[in-house]
């Protein structure tokens, strides 16, 4: 039996973990709050540019339009933008995204498509790196610090339109956490180039407004479309963060909680351990006593 | 009397919801002013000044950089890459936005990084332009 000393020595480590997960809840709980308000400040945007869009797609309809909007009509190699963190203890943030990200990435070379990827967050190409080292082509880390801006995503989407104008893939996806409560992130796959046609295109002219065009719809739709991609990246990372301090806020909440079990156990323990001593000594000093 | 539903909107956050008289939108076909009941249109925005009037004067202006408007009957919406106060921004800032933006533009190494400084430079020009130039009415 473990002497009291080392019972004490563990229940004070577990002691200062706890206190580091209660805080580490305390920071995921406050730095949650703030990506919410910034998700939710960020939507007016990304609401406007949808409008705009519908507008004029309903001018451009029917694949003639530039390449970002209508693709390069094959489907041969798919670019899958990887959404992670660049830090972990956060419960099964970066692995359910990671594996939703393989199990893509498995199915498209199944059917003998060339995948590349591109790695956001450092927590996703370490653990990508392990199967597919050879798919990964780029990863951009150190994003949002000190908070996310749309700068962020404009560093993103740059990338993958350098990439698209170089003509080095069909089909880009985008892999991220969407935000459902703190409890529960569900993992999307968002194809962003060519960008899904639009859901209920059948109410379409709305207001029945037809709407001039200055300088020329071509021309809007060319500075239009590379905006909305960053508007898109720029949602989804804020998704994703939003996700990720929920995720971590949940799992620090349940470390708390197993130290405190942790505590109690051992607490338990070392009290058994020392009435069975002093019943130790007790009984010795009975029997000496009798021996006499 | 009859008001335009304005919004100015940026990635990050809106920035300013009211119902406005008039507002003057730099356009980058030329200035344009909405007033309720406007033909709808949409247009892109270039680097300048925005005006938001209420009773017969200027109440707001902003430097907007590059984005839309979108304009109907009712309703303006302008979005704005940037966009901050123009009381906010001192003459020297852009002076000073202006040289790093030259310092960018010497320092690009490859093609695209050539561009955007070029693009950031051109910009840099502009809202120095149209801050003088705003001020200068005041």
């Amino acid at each position: 039996m473990p002497s009291l000393k080392s019972y004490r020595l563990r229940i004070r480590s577990v002691q200062s973990t706890q206190k580091i997960t209660k805080a580490m809840k305390m920071v995921a709980a406050a730095k949650l709050r703030r990506a919410q308000e910034q998700a939710t400040a960020a939507r007016p945007y990304a609401e406007a540019m949808d409008k705009i869009l519908a507008s004029l797609g309903q001018g451009a309809a029917g694949g003639t339009g530039p390449r970002l909007l209508a693709g390069t009509g094959a489907d041969k190699v798919h670019l899958l933008v990887v959404a992670t963190a660049d830090r972990g203890l956060c419960g099964a943030f970066n692995s359910s995204i990671v594996r939703e990200a393989r199990r893509v990435v498995r199915a498209l070379l199944a059917e003998g498509k060339t995948v590349k990827i591109l790695c956001v967050g450092r927590k996703g190409r370490d653990q990508l790196r392990r199967d597919f080292a050879s798919l990964i082509v780029d990863t951009i880390s150190d994003l949002g610090r000190p908070r996310l801006s749309f700068g962020d995503a404009q560093k993103v989407s740059a990338r993958v339109l350098a990439m698209f104008e170089a003509g080095e893939f069909d089909i880009c996806s985008l892999i991220f956490n969407r935000f459902k409560s703190a409890m529960t992130q569900i993992v999307t796959r968002q194809q962003l180039i060519p960008p899904p046609p639009p859901e209920g295109e059948a109410q379409a002219p709305a207001g029945g407004a037809v709407h001039e065009f200055e300088p020329d719809e071509g021309e809007i739709l060319a500075d239009l479309l590379p905006r909305n991609l960053t508007v898109q990246v720029f949602r989804a990372l804020l998704e994703n963060a939003a996700s990720f301090y929920g995720s971590q806020m949940t799992a620090m909440d349940n470390a708390s909680r197993n130290a405190g079990d942790v505590i109690k156990k051992l607490t338990l323990q070392m009290n058994r351990s020392r009435q069975a001593s002093i019943t130790k000594e007790l009984i010795e000093i009975i029997s000496g006593a009798e021996a006499i | 009397m009859a008001k335009v539903d304005f919004r100015l909107v940026m990635p990050e956050r809106e920035l300013l919801a009211v119902d406005a008289d008039m507002v003057v939108v730099p356009g980058s076909e030329g200035d344009f002013g909405v007033l309720p009941g406007h033909a709808p249109l949409i247009s892109t925005v270039r680097p300048g000044v925005l005006e938001v009037f209420q009773g017969g004067k200027a109440e707001a202006r902003f430097l907007v950089v590059g984005g839309f408007a979108e304009v109907t009957g009712t309703r303006c919406t302008v979005l704005a890459e940037e966009a901050m106060a123009l009381a906010d921004v001192s003459a020297d800032q852009l002076a000073e936005r202006e040289k790093t933006a030259e310092r960018d533009l010497a320092e690009a190494g490859d093609d695209a990084a050539r561009a955007r400084g070029e693009r950031g430079l051109s910009i840099a020009r502009e809202l120095r332009r149209a801050q003088a130039f705003a001020l200068s009415r005041a």
